[in-house]
Order: structure tokens, then sequence, then C-alpha cells
């Protein structure tokens, strides 16, 4: 019992901390078709932006997720207008090696600067202990993770489906050009959807950064998770990412804790199964 | 693009005039490997390597750059072969080095006919979420089955006979180094026939209009599984090329590292040619040579705004740039 209540509160933890991450890219690949695998990079930066502001600036926990958030869209805004904008619509391989390219050297400045040793974000006083629920403590840091992961599902289910703009991004999505051509000036919605979808990155980053731990290889190991959360959940489908993610992260910390000497053998098997089965994701509706 | 395939089948001497390139290509290959054992001739296992990943290189090349599949999880088919001849070499015994070859082929057919199955049932991101799963899979089930394949060590002790009982691999790799480029020869002479042939004409119809492919009543499925299954071939006598020189298989041959290196390898070379896919190999890890021993981290830099340069202003690759130059100049009025 008490082994299912710690994968349990894993899993959840691990999978929303996936989920924050990863929204962005599904939403940003469901609108602009760009298999884009250099999102984990953006995560990356904005957990090393965190990790200097709080270690080295001294600033508060709270002050370094904003550090992290702004500065990773002002680095990502000239890639998006340099780089990304003369991929979209290019055939998928093309894609690929772009973002594989920027990946690449995200990697590479990063162990520059900061070393190859492994960052950590420390934590406020206040997510520090452990949260005492009677029958069973529970790491605060957890918690934190995983009311943040409902917050931002939350927000962006509201944002998506109840705002003027959510309608916007729905109609670009099923159709970005009759879209433009009803007067919905579709580059806006792409823009602010691809900042948004960095600034989530940014923050899952950093309020992962004890699940997924921030080391210059970050971008390329989680590449591949962040990937399979897109096509296993459907791009663009908020609840299919959000199920997705719950499921990946059962799985994968089960398998840790119940069969660790196999890695990520099980993990990548159910990845195959359900794409096999639901080829568009389950939620998709690509086409 | 329909053009020139329209042009190609109203020629009727083009597999002869494309069998005559392949002769030429074969000779190029035997210059290179002479040239390659005169200029570094401390360094004949770096080019022993570099053909083994060639043959790796030229696999993916069948089904990208014929077949116009996107793969992320080529190395599966690399490392089947490689572990497939070391493995017949330390369990059962097979060291005679054609023997561990042909097992290797073998190993790499079946590896491609496995992945093949399980890759072709998706398309687009599907399709490349599951080759990252296979060679994450295949990199998992080897290190598992450490009583088989050495696990994280990686499989040592492979030591191969010498050649028809006369040239034994030595440290130098002499020989290694001349039946990798004898192997080469071979595979790039049948792989030329092979895209040539009706069967390399479909895969390129497959790649560019799979509807009208079904349309004229071939199944673009199983052309594909049977592009994968030779590839597999062809890169599983790689595998066991590399395991028969090096005498040890790593895990880092069943990596998603190798998959990716080796598909920049070929679009640096350019896609949809064979002469392309070596040139990039070649271009690539003479690079990787010169430049990781100076910092492995600004070689992952250097590679990455490489691949950013490839795709913005030479899409075509190396040998498409420089062929696509060449054709300008000849039709260029005197």
């Amino acid at each position: 019992m008490q082994t299912v209540l710690s994968i349990g509160v894993d899993a959840l933890a691990y999978g929303l901390a996936l989920f924050v991450i990863s929204i962005g890219l599904s939403v940003t690949m469901g609108l602009m078709r760009v298999v884009n695998l250099a999102h984990g990079a953006f995560a990356m930066i904005g957990g090393y932006f965190a990790s200097y502001a709080v270690r080295h600036l001294g600033l508060g926990y709270a002050a370094g997720i904003l550090v992290a958030v702004v500065g990773t869209v002002v680095i990502a805004i000239p890639i998006e207008r340099l780089l990304y904008r003369r991929i979209y619509g290019a055939p998928q391989l093309t894609q690929v090696l772009m973002t594989i390219g920027i990946t690449f050297c995200v990697i590479g400045i990063t162990n520059f600067a900061f070393g190859p040793t492994l960052k950590t974000v420390p934590l406020p006083p206040l997510l520090q202990g452990s949260v005492d629920l009677g029958f069973r403590s529970i790491a605060a840091h957890r918690i934190f993770v995983i009311i943040c992961g409902f917050t931002v599902a939350a927000g962006l289910w509201f944002l998506v489906e109840r705002t003027n703009f959510g309608v916007k991004v729905r109609a670009t999505v099923d159709n970005a050009a009759m879209t433009a051509a009803l007067g919905v000036r579709t580059e806006v919605v792409y823009a602010v959807s691809f900042a948004v979808a960095i600034a989530l990155a940014a923050f899952g980053g950093v309020i992962g950064a004890e699940l997924l731990p921030l080391e210059p290889y970050y971008a390329l190991r989680y590449m591949v998770t962040f990937l399979v959360v897109v096509s296993v959940g459907g791009a663009g489908s908020i609840p299919g990412a959000l199920i997705a993610c719950l499921l990946l992260g059962t799985i994968d910390t089960t398998g840790r804790y119940l069969a660790p000497e196999y890695g990520e053998f099980f993990f990548y098997l159910a990845v195959i199964l359900i794409v096999t089965l639901f080829p568009c994701g389950l939620a998709g509706r690509m086409k | 693009m329909v053009a020139s395939l329209d042009r190609t089948i109203a020629t009727p001497s083009f597999t002869r005039r494309m069998a005559d390139r392949g002769v030429i290509g074969v000779l190029a290959i035997l210059v290179a490997g002479l040239a390659g054992y005169l200029l570094m001739p401390n360094n004949l296992a770096l080019l022993t390597q570099m053909i083994a990943v060639g043959m790796l290189v030229l696999s993916i090349d069948l089904v990208t750059g014929y077949c116009g599949v996107a793969t992320l999880g080529h190395a599966a088919l690399f490392g089947a072969g490689a572990y497939g001849a070391g493995i017949a070499a330390v369990h059962f015994g097979i060291t005679d080095p054609v023997a561990m070859t042909a097992v290797g082929l073998l190993a790499g057919a079946v590896a491609g006919l496995v992945s093949g199955f399980v890759i072709l049932r998706a398309h687009g991101l599907a399709q490349l979420v599951l080759s990252i799963a296979v060679i994450h899979l295949f990199h998992e089930a080897a290190n598992k089955a450490s009583g088989w394949t050495g696990g994280s060590d990686g499989l040592s002790a492979i030591t191969p006979d010498a050649f028809f009982g006369v040239f034994e691999f030595d440290l130098w790799g002499v020989t290694a180094y001349a039946y990798g480029v004898i192997l080469l020869a071979v595979v790039f002479l049948a792989l030329q026939v092979l895209v040539s042939s009706p069967f390399g004409m479909l895969a390129r119809g497959v790649r560019q209009d799979q509807i009208r492919i079904a349309a004229m009543g071939a199944s673009s499925h199983s052309v594909l599984l049977r592009m994968y299954v030779i590839s597999g071939a062809v890169a599983g006598v790689g595998g066991a090329l590399s395991a028969i020189s090096t005498q040890v298989v790593g895990l880092d041959s069943l990596s998603f590292t190798l998959s990716a290196e080796a598909l920049v390898m070929l679009v640096l070379g350019g896609t949809g040619s064979l002469y392309g896919a070596m040139i990039g190999t070649v271009v690539f890890m003479l690079f990787e040579d010169t430049l990781s021993a100076a910092n492995p981290f600004h070689w992952l830099t250097i590679v990455g705004a490489l691949l950013i340069a490839v795709v913005l202003f030479a899409p075509k690759g190396l040998y498409g740039s420089a062929a696509a130059f060449a054709g300008r100049v000849r039709r260029r009025p005197a």
C-alpha cells in the first residue's frame, strides 16, 4: 500500500511536470505543423536561467521563475523569426534536421557557458519540507508541481475553450487558410501561441527541475519523451496531452519502482503499442 | 520530379548507363581506399569505421532518400548486425570473417523486417516517434540481455580468424581495412543496380506520390517493407564490419545518437544519391576526428550550426548542390 501510494504521488508529479513542459509543444505542433525537437532545449534554458538567478543573483524562487520565463521567451523570439519561419510547411525531414541542429547548438553553448555539472534550483523553505496527510507525509515540492500542473491545464482549457483568442486558435488549427480568409491575423495567433508555448516550457523546466534534472544533455534526453507525449496524446489536444502525460508518467514511474533493471524498456514498449493502436494519438484529430 | 521520372523511363539504356556509372563508383571507392591507405597509414581504424558507418548511411539513404521515410532509429539495424556477428563469434564459435559478415547481414535484415513492420504502420509524426521508440527498445533489450550482449560493458573478445587462413587481423588493421574497402565496393555495386532497377524506380515513385502508385496497382507498403529489409541487410553488413575490425561491440552501436548522426551525414552529403551518402560520411567523420579531439562540446555546437546551415543554404547537400551546379555549367551554351 505504501509503495502504491508513493508510485501514485511520484507518477502524478512526474506526469504533470511533463504536461507543463510538453503542452506548449502539442499546441504549436497542432497549430503550425512543425516537428519541433528543440522544445526541450527551451525548457532547459528556462531551468538554467532560474538556477543562475536563484543561486548567483540571490533572487527568490518566484522571481527566479519570472526571470526564467521572460529570459527564455526573449531568447526564443529571434530564433523563431530567423529559423522557424523558414521551415513552416517544409517537409518533415527538413524540420527534424533544423530543430535537431538548434538542440545541438543549445547543448554545446550551455555546456560551454555553465559546464557539464548538474544544476539545481534551490527550493524556498516552504517547499523543502513534507506535508503530513495524517496517514502519510508527501514532499511539499511534489504537491506544488501537482497544483501547478492542474492550474496550467485549467488555465489553458479556459483560454482555448472560453475566450475570443481561443476561438481563433481552434479555427487556425482546423483550417489556417480559411481562418485567414475570414480576417483573423493568423500570424499573430502563431506568434502568441509560440510565445506561450515557450513560456510554459521554461516554467515547466524550472518547477520540474527536481524530477527532470538539469544538465546540458537534458535537451536531448527528454526530447524524445516530449515528442512521445504529443504523439500519444494527439497534437493540439489539451485533454489528450494530459491523459498521455498521466499514463506515460505512471508507466515510467511504475517501471522504475518495480523493475529498475529494465530501464525504459516498458515505457517504449507502451509507446509503440499506443501509437500503433491510435496513429493519431489518444485524442487526435490530425489529418 | 515527375518530369524526371518520365524521362528516365523513356530512355531505354537507362539501366545500362546506371550500371556503367556503378562501375565508375566502384573504381572511385577502390582509388579512394588506396589513397586513404597511403595518406593515413596510422589511422586505418578510423577509415574502417568510416566504411562501416558509411554502409549505415547508405542504408538510411535507401529508406529516407529513395522512399521518403524519415527515421531516427536506423542504428537499430546497424547494431543488430554488429551484435549478430559478435554473438555468432563469441557464443557459437563462428569466427570466419565472411561467415560473420553473412550473420550480420541476416541479423540486420531481420531487424529491418521487425522495425519496418512497426515503423511503417504510421505516418508523419507518429512514424518518427515509432522509429525513436524502436531504437530505444533495442537499446534497452541489449542492455538487459547482458548474458548474450555483455550489457553496458560491451561484447568483447571477438577474435575473427585469419582471412582464408592467410591474412591475419593484426594491430594495424590493414586486413580489416582492405576487407572493408572490398565489401563497400560490392555493396555499392549491388545498390547501384538495385536503385536503377524497376524496383528502385517504384520506390522513388512511392516517395513522390503514394496515391498514384496505389492507383497503378502496386502496394506501396510492400515496397517500403522490402526496402526496409534490404536496408537492414546493408546496415547489418556495416555493423558486422565494425564488429570484425574493432573486435568489440558496445551499446553505443544501438544508440539514438548514432541514428541521428548518420542522418546528419546523409543530409550533409545529399539524400537520394549513393554518392551523396558516402561523401557526407567521409566529410563528417574527418571533421569529427579533427575537431572533436579538441573539444567534444564545441563539436556538438559545430554539428548543430552545420545542420542549420545545410538546411538553409544547401538543402540538397554537398553532392546534390555540386551536381546541380555542374549541370548548370554544362547546359550553358559555350
